[in-house]
């Protein structure tokens, strides 16, 4: 579950954005990166943190953590599986 | 003719039961005296009182001394939790240790109790682990005080180990918060207090029951009063006592066929979200309260949902962040790691049919279906 050593091959900057916009951010644009590739989902909103590990779960991918963006926001890690 | 609309929403509030309403009606111009006073009319409100109490306390199977009417079921719970941690000696332990789903008025009483506080976490049904309450006891900074388990969580319906919590930790006495259970479940063993509130059974709102067991330590957390029952405060409604008792004893009565029919529509409402793609059905599939069930749909707005089924004429709760004053999800949800946008909270009432339950579940999927077109989700 490490999110340190991962740079990501697309950031969604999702500030701002309320449930479920983030949510639908990462369903929208998972398919831009290769298998194996990263999203960061930059999200300010509070349910983000239980709902994109949820969505890994329910989508079949991994979720690898939580990081912080430059300004503190919360960036959440995704790596594609399928 | 448009259908009448349909209240899926009783884990919120049951309807008042015909029962309650003939006992506070037939209370309500006779019984105003101050139970304490030794005239007439205070001797028939004492009586009143008395009966309310005792009928109580048969349904739920506790001794009369052992209930107490509060001014709502938030209040009991307050009283509960935090008279079991005043009730604690010096050198003993002082901490709350609660589970990660009860309700909000556990989690506001511990809080303010500035006593310190280990919540302990539960797995994906929201069922918690008895042996990790007993490890978190040992943990808790101050000591474990009291612990806090609910009877079956009142969002997800999730019926909780309490008899194997409390004999996990024999060291500290254990509040159940019963809310959701109480007439319908009998009360597990193993408490030292706990709580109800009427209007989730049918009883009128404002009427809460704390019971605190013969034995207990239990000592007043808030300010005392000078009334019959030295646990509660302030003038006694007792027409809504009686009324809240009559209603307990008449859904009592029923609860197993009640049980039984709401477990099986309930199963049905299951079903019907369990087959939507990308919805997840959340909460114990069998051990869990009959009435109520929790789904969430992925890519959905739970405000947007539960507007469009309100249009439809279907009425039901969510615990997504955009329907709460606090704009945070339920806690409950995020403790078991469920998905807390496009949540929608089912409960039936005692009166809904068949019919109604068919007719939300064929309702179901044409609602979510649209409102994600229409929101272009993925």
């Amino acid at each position: 579950m490490s999110a340190g050593a991962t740079v990501p091959h697309l950031v969604l900057d999702c500030r701002g954005l309320a449930c479920p916009m983030p949510v639908v951010e990462l369903g929208r644009r998972i398919g831009d990166v290769p298998v194996g590739g990263v999203v960061a989902v930059e999200a300010d909103d509070v349910a983000a943190r239980v709902d994109v590990p949820a969505w890994c779960r329910m989508r079949a991918q991994e979720y690898l953590g939580e990081q912080a963006a430059a300004d503190g926001v919360p960036s959440y890690r995704v790596r594609r599986v399928s | 003719m448009e259908p009448a609309p349909v209240y899926l929403d009783s884990a919120s509030s049951e309807p008042l039961h015909p029962a309650a309403r003939s006992a506070f009606e037939a209370a309500l111009g006779t019984v105003y005296a101050d139970a304490r006073r030794l005239h007439g009319p205070a001797r028939n409100a004492r009586l009143v009182l008395d009966n309310a109490r005792a009928v109580v306390a048969e349904c739920v199977g506790v001794r009369p001394d052992e209930v107490t009417f509060t001014p709502s079921g938030t209040h009991a719970v307050h009283l509960g939790l935090l008279g079991l941690l005043a009730g604690r000696r010096r050198g003993e332990g002082r901490a709350i240790v609660h589970s990660a789903v009860e309700h909000s008025a556990v989690l506001h009483a511990a809080a303010w109790s500035q006593a310190p506080t280990a919540s302990v976490p539960v797995d994906a049904t929201g069922r918690i682990d008895p042996r990790a309450v007993a490890e978190a006891a040992l943990g808790v900074d101050g000591g474990a005080g009291v612990l806090a388990v609910q009877t079956a969580n009142h969002e997800v319906g999730t019926v909780q180990p309490v008899a194997d919590v409390a004999g996990a930790v024999p060291a500290a006495p254990l509040f159940t918060d019963a809310c959701a259970s109480l007439g319908r479940f009998p009360l597990p063993a193993g408490w030292s207090a706990a709580a109800g509130s009427a209007h989730k059974w049918g009883g009128p709102a404002g009427v809460g029951v704390l019971l605190v067991r013969k034995g207990a330590r239990w000592r007043n957390p808030f300010p005392g009063d000078d009334r019959v029952d030295e646990r509660t405060i302030g003038f006694e409604n007792v027409p809504a006592a009686l009324a809240a008792a009559a209603a307990l004893q008449a859904v009592a009565a029923e609860a197993e066929e009640t049980n039984r029919r709401q477990h099986a529509l309930v199963a049905r409402v299951r079903a019907a979200a369990g087959a939507l793609p990308d919805t997840e059905v959340v909460g114990a599939p069998e051990e869990r309260l009959p009435h109520l069930v929790t789904f969430s749909c992925l890519y959905l707005d739970g405000e947007a949902l539960v507007t469009e089924l309100d249009r439809h004429g279907f009425g039901v709760a969510s615990g997504s962040a955009c329907t709460a004053s606090t704009l945070e999800p339920s806690h409950v949800l995020a403790a078991m790691g469920a998905l807390t946008h496009g949540n929608v909270r089912v409960s039936l009432t005692r009166e809904t049919t068949a019919e109604q339950v068919d007719a939300f579940c064929r309702l179901l999927p044409e609602v979510v279906g649209r409102l994600r077109r229409e929101g272009g989700t993925p």
